[in-house]
């Protein structure tokens, strides 16, 4: 499939953007995402063709746009998992409402 | 930092949001025994200060300081990388291209992000930025002059762009005057940019 992110020799999209002394990571949340990618990979959750699959061609191509780097990899993980049968999207929601009335 | 707002953040993030969407997914494999806590931290860990650039440049100065892991680096990359220690993710197979005077390479993945984690360790932003992926494959020199390396014209641009399993890592050349600097004192010298290509040393 053609996607968005097959983008070498694309026209116009200006200079490089570089930052000086950039961190490894941006956020703490950042880290807690690329933890998580690292160890249900190695846990054998999925493989990193899989991996790459969902975060490129498989996402929703709008959010192939606009969606942070990490942000991919989150929905990448959840996309995966939840087809492996590890985990479910109504288990997501309900700890992601419980976790946000203890946050208030 | 660039284009993003707090915490690094896209602008149109909500950074609670997303940080609770992460607790939610982290909590339930937690409590599943899908990963462990101390295996979270130690993977944080290693990446943020054990695996990163300062890898790859000891497998530069031994090469600049040893003719036959030299040829074997050039040969056979992975293998010689790995008597270094340095194997694992994003390491399977790593394909390492020399400089010259008249040969100048430079790597990217124009698909993704993909880098040898393992020397290297995670990539810069800019490398996974869309203009980056763009551009570098199709006017290397004009993106290579914004990093303030203006090549020769007769010095030939090699880019690498790397595929589902290769990754690639430059071997930069000596820099001039450091003749009589052991292989520690070298590997000081050579920087992340130079073994991506986007800088001499």
């Amino acid at each position: 499939m053609n996607g968005l992110h097959d983008i070498g020799g694309m026209q116009g999209l200006g200079p490089v953007p570089r930052e000086a002394d950039e961190p490894v990571f941006h956020a703490e949340w950042e880290k807690r995402v690329f933890a998580l990618m690292v160890s249900t990979l190695g846990g054998g959750a999925f493989n990193a063709g899989e991996f790459r699959h969902a975060v490129n061609e498989r996402l929703d191509q709008s959010q192939y746009l606009t969606l942070d780097y990490y942000e991919r990899w989150i929905q990448g993980i959840e996309m995966l998992l939840i087809e492996k049968g590890l985990i479910t999207q109504d288990e997501l929601k309900n700890r992601f409402e419980k976790l946000s009335k203890e946050v208030g | 930092m660039s284009n993003t707002g707090r915490n690094g953040q896209p602008h149109d993030t909500e950074p609670k949001d997303i940080d609770l969407r992460i607790k939610a997914l982290e909590s339930i494999l937690l409590d599943k025994g899908l990963v462990d806590a101390q295996g979270l931290n130690e993977i944080i860990e290693t990446y943020e200060n054990r695996i990163g650039p300062h890898n790859g440049a000891q497998i530069v100065a031994r090469a600049w300081t040893k003719s036959d892991y030299k040829k074997w680096l050039l040969n056979d990359g992975t293998a010689a990388i790995a008597s270094l220690g340095f194997t694992g993710i994003e390491g399977a197979d790593v394909v390492v291209v020399e400089n010259t005077p008249n040969v100048h390479n430079v790597i990217v993945c124009t698909l993704c992000s993909c880098y040898p984690w393992p020397i290297l360790g995670l990539p810069p932003r800019w490398y996974k930025s869309a203009a980056y992926r763009a551009r570098v494959v199709m006017e290397p020199r004009s993106v290579l002059a914004e990093f303030g390396l203006v090549l020769e014209e007769q010095c030939e641009v090699r880019v690498w762009d790397s595929t589902a399993e290769v990754r690639y890592m430059v071997l930069p050349e000596r820099p001039p005057g450091s003749e009589g600097l052991d292989e520690k004192s070298l590997a000081e010298l050579v920087t992340r940019d130079s073994m991506i290509g986007v800088a001499r040393l």
